[in-house]
């Protein structure tokens, strides 16, 4: 059994582990999975008959999840006629109670996903129609109400692998399409009339050289001006108007020496036409317009995307709660609730509102709101946080605070305050292209007075040369180009960049802090060790308390069942003491499982000291398993640590940054953690507020701060760093809060991410560097009068072609 | 070479045809997926087409 052969998961890539059983028959051939998440989704995808996806495919899936319960709850409430208001819309056709909704699809990798998807959900009954968009990932549904429910389509989806939120394309979304929509128009026609205009000036320089009778000229001259004239008017709009706005504030932005160029250009261009005789300049003014448009269409594309990925997260879902009045239950919209109200809360389901607990006792994960890792039990009259979730039973909870008073709102406003305080770090090209339009500006009004007073009649095409050939172009392009090549190279490796500047002040950060919950660790709870005290063997204590455990939803419980891969005993008579143990009988003899008090107190064995502080030492939780005789084992629970953690620690603090750790977790747990990863600088128990006040006062120590987090307590801290990171399966207000999501498990992806950000830096630094010197050489030579408008043209192309290339030089991966 | 006259005015026309064309296009979403229909086409497979036809057709009565 020494076999190790790293088989990788046929669905979603990632390695089996050694001794896993599942396996899948697709095509006839059976191929490994490393989890039963993936087994099911691939199981499904096979009885659909939809086993061609793995043909098409070009990435892995996604690792499948098993359905978790507490999405399949949420999804129910989606069928709620209250929650559908906000974004369903009823088509007005008369078979039946159809309605149209649009999707948001998490999980899709690559084209195959979307016919897998398209071919799955139209095969339902009571599907009208399902187109995806591949740019968007975004669905749009039609079905009919009678036949199937919302949440049942949602279910299928995740069947096959991916999860669906309902989305209501709001205003804004709408005002973006359009703003595309009119770029894509305005391009579009600068593009077609620029290749007649362009048709035109050829034959006109052949003219110059050939000669060409002085009618035809000016039949030309005329067209050219009918074709320009659109161009004028609607494509470059954009710049004017920007240009104004500018003028207006006082500044002097891109669009300034744009706009005048090309003005200048036409209103010489159409004087020569009226009057019969001079240059024309129609070819530079339609060519300029649209390399600068295409240009500024790809830059709103990218914007547009990562505003998506942002508003995928705060939109996703619709908040409902189970409010039980007069012996009836009934699923209200949490707006709905009012205090007083008595809230039902099942196992698995988020706690709508703060308030106190009227029936039952269970365990209470606040984990995201504390980064507490461990549970916390509670019984009547324990006060509830909302938001935090219930773990193990049913609770009846008497609704106390609602909306502006609780305890997330609390956080809510902090988080607020600290997006508004956030500093800011300056854009290298920012800085560096305002002093540079202004000095342009300068010269070409010199230049301009310059000729005027000596040659009259040519000031003009060496002013028009003078503005062309310094285009900002190369300088303008320097920057997007490569932050889109870079952003694009990351989101490969599974970093999501959702705001413009990450990526800058990402390779600017002196200090990296990170939660320690859910982000150096998995957040999970696993069996790390097991420990005899008795002749009885490792397997026997694990296969009892595995018995004992079965039904328990406990995080402890499911650690220690998710050792055992065929449950083989049984127990009868559990009694749970919740947040203490549990006990029951296996195989006739009676067990008990719980913390160190518990087992004195039932038993009144005692418990080896020396072993469970040493356990206890390395961050662990250690339950005991006793019978009535003596204590059979200990077992040693721990968060496991993310992928890539300790590489990633050790590689920046290499870098010569300061890396730091601040949870809200309790002190041993910290240490340990801290000491795992090597990690010197660390800070327990921390509240968000601490974090927040911890972040300022290293910002106010000129330190610049990346922050990596997941939790709800860290969303402030993510919003008050000058950059920050969230993990993807976090909470929704982390990632929303954060600059970058962390899609990968492998937490090594932020290393890479830093390196190919200072990477990117350089090209920026490159480009501008390029910019500037081959204006330096143009310039003189333009202001002097040897330039043509024409060769300027060609000029400041080959200069935005150079540093287009270079940017593109990111996409490449390194050789490793 | 009068036939100049006639000729560019055309190719004019053609052009206001394109743009007209074009943005008819646009408006009418032909320009949201830009990458979503090559790899659409690519997978067009050969197996039985879904048979749901027959059910939906029912509705529309």
């Amino acid at each position: 059994m020494l076999e190790q052969i790293k088989a990788e998961c046929f669905h979603c890539g990632l390695p089996v582990p050694v001794g896993s059983t599942y396996k899948v028959t697709i095509k006839k051939t059976e191929r490994d999975m490393c989890c039963p998440g993936c087994q099911a989704v691939a199981e499904a995808i096979v009885a659909g008959g939809m086993e061609d996806y793995y043909e098409f495919r070009t990435e892995h899936a996604e690792q499948g999840q098993e359905l978790v319960p507490d999405f399949l709850q949420q999804s129910m409430a989606y069928d709620l006629d209250a929650v559908q208001e906000s974004f369903v819309r009823h088509s007005e056709s008369d078979s039946g109670d159809v309605r149209e909704a649009d999707l948001i699809l998490e999980g899709i990798t690559c084209a195959a996903c979307i016919w897998l998807n398209e071919r799955h959900i139209a095969s339902l009954d009571g599907v009208v129609s399902i187109v995806v968009n591949y740019s968007t990932h975004r669905a749009r549904l039609e079905w009919d109400n009678d036949q199937i429910k919302l949440s049942q389509i949602l279910e299928a989806i995740t069947q096959i692998g991916y999860l669906a939120h309902p989305y209501d394309p709001s205003r804004q979304q709408q005002l973006f399409e359009d703003e595309r929509k009119q770029q894509i128009k305005r391009l579009g026609l600068a593009a077609v009339l620029g290749m007649q205009v362009m048709m035109i000036a050829v034959a006109l320089y052949l003219g110059d050289y050939f000669g060409m009778e002085a009618q035809y000229e000016k039949f030309f001259y005329w067209i050219s001006l009918g074709l320009t004239l659109p161009v004028m008017l609607y494509s470059a709009q954009p710049f004017f108007k920007t240009a104004i706005r500018d003028l207006k504030r006082g500044q002097a932005g891109m669009d300034v020496p744009v706009s005048i160029g090309i003005s200048v250009a036409f209103a010489g261009s159409v004087w020569s036409t009226f009057n019969g005789h001079g240059e024309v300049y129609y070819d530079s003014v339609v060519m300029f317009v649209f390399f600068l448009l295409t240009g500024r269409y790809f830059e709103l594309v990218a914007r547009k995307k990562s505003a998506e990925n942002a508003d995928a997260l705060v939109h996703s879902t619709p908040a409902v709660a189970t409010r039980v009045k007069d012996e009836s239950e009934a699923m209200v919209t949490v707006a709905e609730l009012k205090i007083g109200d008595t809230v039902r809360v099942k196992p698995g389901e988020t706690f709508p509102a703060d308030g106190v607990v009227i029936e039952g006792h269970s365990s209470v994960d606040e984990s995201l709101l504390t980064g507490e890792s461990m549970p916390v039990p509670i019984t009547v009259n324990g006060n509830i946080i909302g938001g935090s979730i219930n773990i193990s039973s049913p609770l009846l909870v008497k609704v106390e605070k609602l909306g502006q008073d609780t305890v997330l709102s609390g956080v809510l406003r902090l988080l607020e305050r600290a997006q508004t305080e956030k500093p800011t770090i300056t854009r290298l090209a920012d800085k560096t292209a305002a002093w540079f339009v202004l000095g342009v500006l300068i010269l070409a009004v010199s230049v301009a007075a310059y000729w005027w007073g000596h040659e009259g009649a040519s000031w003009l095409p060496v002013t028009i040369a003078v503005l062309v050939v310094t285009c900002p172009c190369a300088l303008s392009l320097a920057t997007p180009t490569a932050v889109t090549a870079a952003t694009s190279r990351l989101t490969s490796q599974g970093l999501l960049t959702t705001r413009g500047h990450a990526l800058e002040t990402l390779a600017k950060a002196t200090h990296f802090i990170f939660d320690k919950t859910g982000t150096l660790t998995q957040g999970k709870l696993e069996l790390q060790s097991i420990k005899c005290l008795s002749d009885a063997s490792k397997d026997d204590c694990l296969n009892w308390a595995a018995a004992l455990e079965n039904s328990s939803e406990h995080p402890v419980a499911k650690a220690i069942c998710n050792e055992v891969e065929i449950q083989s005993k049984t127990a009868d008579d559990i009694i749970n003491t919740p947040g203490a143990g549990l006990t029951g009988s296996v195989e006739g003899r009676q067990f008990w499982l719980g913390t160190q008090a518990y087992i004195q107190k039932n038993t009144g064995l005692i418990v080896p000291e020396g072993e469970l502080k040493n356990l206890r030492n390395q961050g662990n939780t250690v339950v005991i398993l006793a019978d009535s005789n003596q204590c059979q084992a200990l077992f040693a629970l721990g968060d496991r640590l993310r992928s890539g953690a300790k590489e990633l620690i050790t590689q920046l603090k290499s870098s010569g940054l300061k890396v730091v750790l601040l949870s809200g977790d309790h002190q041993q747990t910290v240490e340990a953690i801290a000491k795992q990863v090597g990690i010197d600088d660390w800070q327990a128990e921390c509240l968000p507020a601490d974090k927040l006040t911890e972040v300022k006062t290293l910002q106010e120590q000129g330190a610049v701060v990346a922050m990596v987090g997941d939790g709800i307590n860290d969303a402030p801290v993510l919003a008050a760093a000058q950059v920050s990171i969230a993990m993807a399966s976090g909470t929704q207000l982390a990632a929303a809060s954060a600059d970058m999501l962390l899609l990968s498990t492998d937490l090594l992806s932020i290393g890479s991410g830093r390196n190919i950000a200072k990477q990117m830096l350089s090209i920026i630094r490159q480009n501008i560097t390029w910019a500037i010197g081959y204006n330096v050489i143009a310039l003189p030579a333009a202001a002097l009068g040897y330039v043509a408008p024409w060769m300027a043209a060609i000029g400041m192309s080959a200069s935005s072609l150079i540093v287009v290339g270079n940017a593109l030089r990111l996409l490449r991966k390194s050789p490793k | 070479m009068e036939i100049l006259y006639l000729l560019v005015p055309l190719a004019m026309l053609i052009v206001a045809l394109m743009v007209v064309i074009f943005f008819w296009a646009v408006r009418s979403g032909q320009f949201d997926d830009l990458e979503g229909p090559a790899h659409r086409i690519i997978m067009d497979d050969d197996s039985p087409e879904i048979t749901k036809q027959d059910d939906s057709g029912e509705d529309k009565k």
